[in-house]
């Protein structure tokens, strides 16, 4: 869909569904691809959106999310209606994991995904409720003169 | 280093992109853990693993890795080789070891991407 202020895209992720793990993030890189986004951007939002994205499969039921993209920014942004996250401050901990085998076992819960959102975004925004779900807000700069 | 000199030293088969063969490598990167591919990967890195699901084609694709080879003998699944094959992702595999394919890159002189930490 595409509006005045930019495009904006919304995508369902749905929890427990591995097979499916990661497809809604190969999508956004291949939009911001055919837009002629420049690479190094799109990876790390690629890298962004993707860790959220297994995070959703992997600790959530379903999660919307949605892409916003205006000539000066990319905006993802994912709300759950998981279990939410009791202390976000050990959660962003590199390390800190509640993983199950299973997670391990497909190559993931080593405790490094919200921390690698964190080092790729130039924004980044979580809030969490326990009990009722948890917000990522990702900005990534489209200009990055000044920026990291 | 070349996809073709990495086939020959690993004495890999190649699952997909037998046409691609002439594509140079940089640098490489073994783990099983995408978490960590996605954490310390580089652009352009050959990523070698044994896993062998869907993620690891797309944990690939996500940050531009430039090839896959499995070890162990190891192969992805159907699903894994086509979307290998959407992405135009090469895949080797290879019956070597983690530890011995790794070393027999590196010894090559294909280096890795990790990078020492000073803890200051
Ligand atoms: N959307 C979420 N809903 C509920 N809990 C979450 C959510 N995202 C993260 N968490 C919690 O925060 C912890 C840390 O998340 P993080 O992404 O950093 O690591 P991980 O997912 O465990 O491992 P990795 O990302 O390295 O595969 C998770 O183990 C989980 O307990
Ligand atoms: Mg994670």
């Amino acid at each position: 869909m595409s509006t005045e202020n930019g495009l904006s895209k919304r995508f369902e992720i749905t929890g427990g569904d591995f097979g499916k793990a990661g497809e809604v993030s190969t999508k956004i890189k291949e939009i911001l691809q055919e837009i002629g986004i420049d690479s190094t951007i799109i990876r790390r939002t690629a890298i962004a959106t993707y860790e959220a994205e297994m995070n959703v499969v992997m600790y959530a039921k379903k999660a919307e999310l949605t892409l916003h993209l205006t000539p000066t920014k990319i905006s993802i942004r994912v709300y759950d209606d998981g279990p939410g996250i009791e202390n976000i401050e050990v959660a962003m901990q590199e390390g800190f994991s509640t993983a199950t085998d299973e997670m391990r076992e497909m190559g993931f819960g080593a405790g490094l995904g919200l921390p690698n959102i964190k080092k790729n975004a130039d924004r980044f925004k979580i809030s969490s409720t326990p009990g009722k779900g948890t917000a990522l807000d990702i900005t990534i700069y489209l200009n990055q003169a000044g920026k990291k | 280093m070349t996809l073709k000199e990495i086939k020959k030293l690993l004495q890999a088969e190649v699952i997909y992109g037998i046409d691609k063969l002439e594509e140079e490598i940089q640098w490489a990167g073994g783990s099983d853990l995408m978490s960590d591919v996605l954490a310390f990967g580089k652009p352009g890195i050959l990523l070698l693993t044994g896993l062998t699901n869907a993620q690891s084609i797309r944990t690939a694709n996500i940050i531009d890795a430039k090839a896959i080879v499995y070890v162990r003998g190891k192969k992805p699944d159907k699903e894994g080789i086509k979307l290998a094959r959407e992405k135009e992702i090469p895949i080797l595999s290879t019956k070597y070891m983690m530890y011995t394919a790794c070393g027999l890159l590196f010894s090559h002189g294909l280096p890795g991407v990790s990078k020492i930490q000073n803890n200051k």
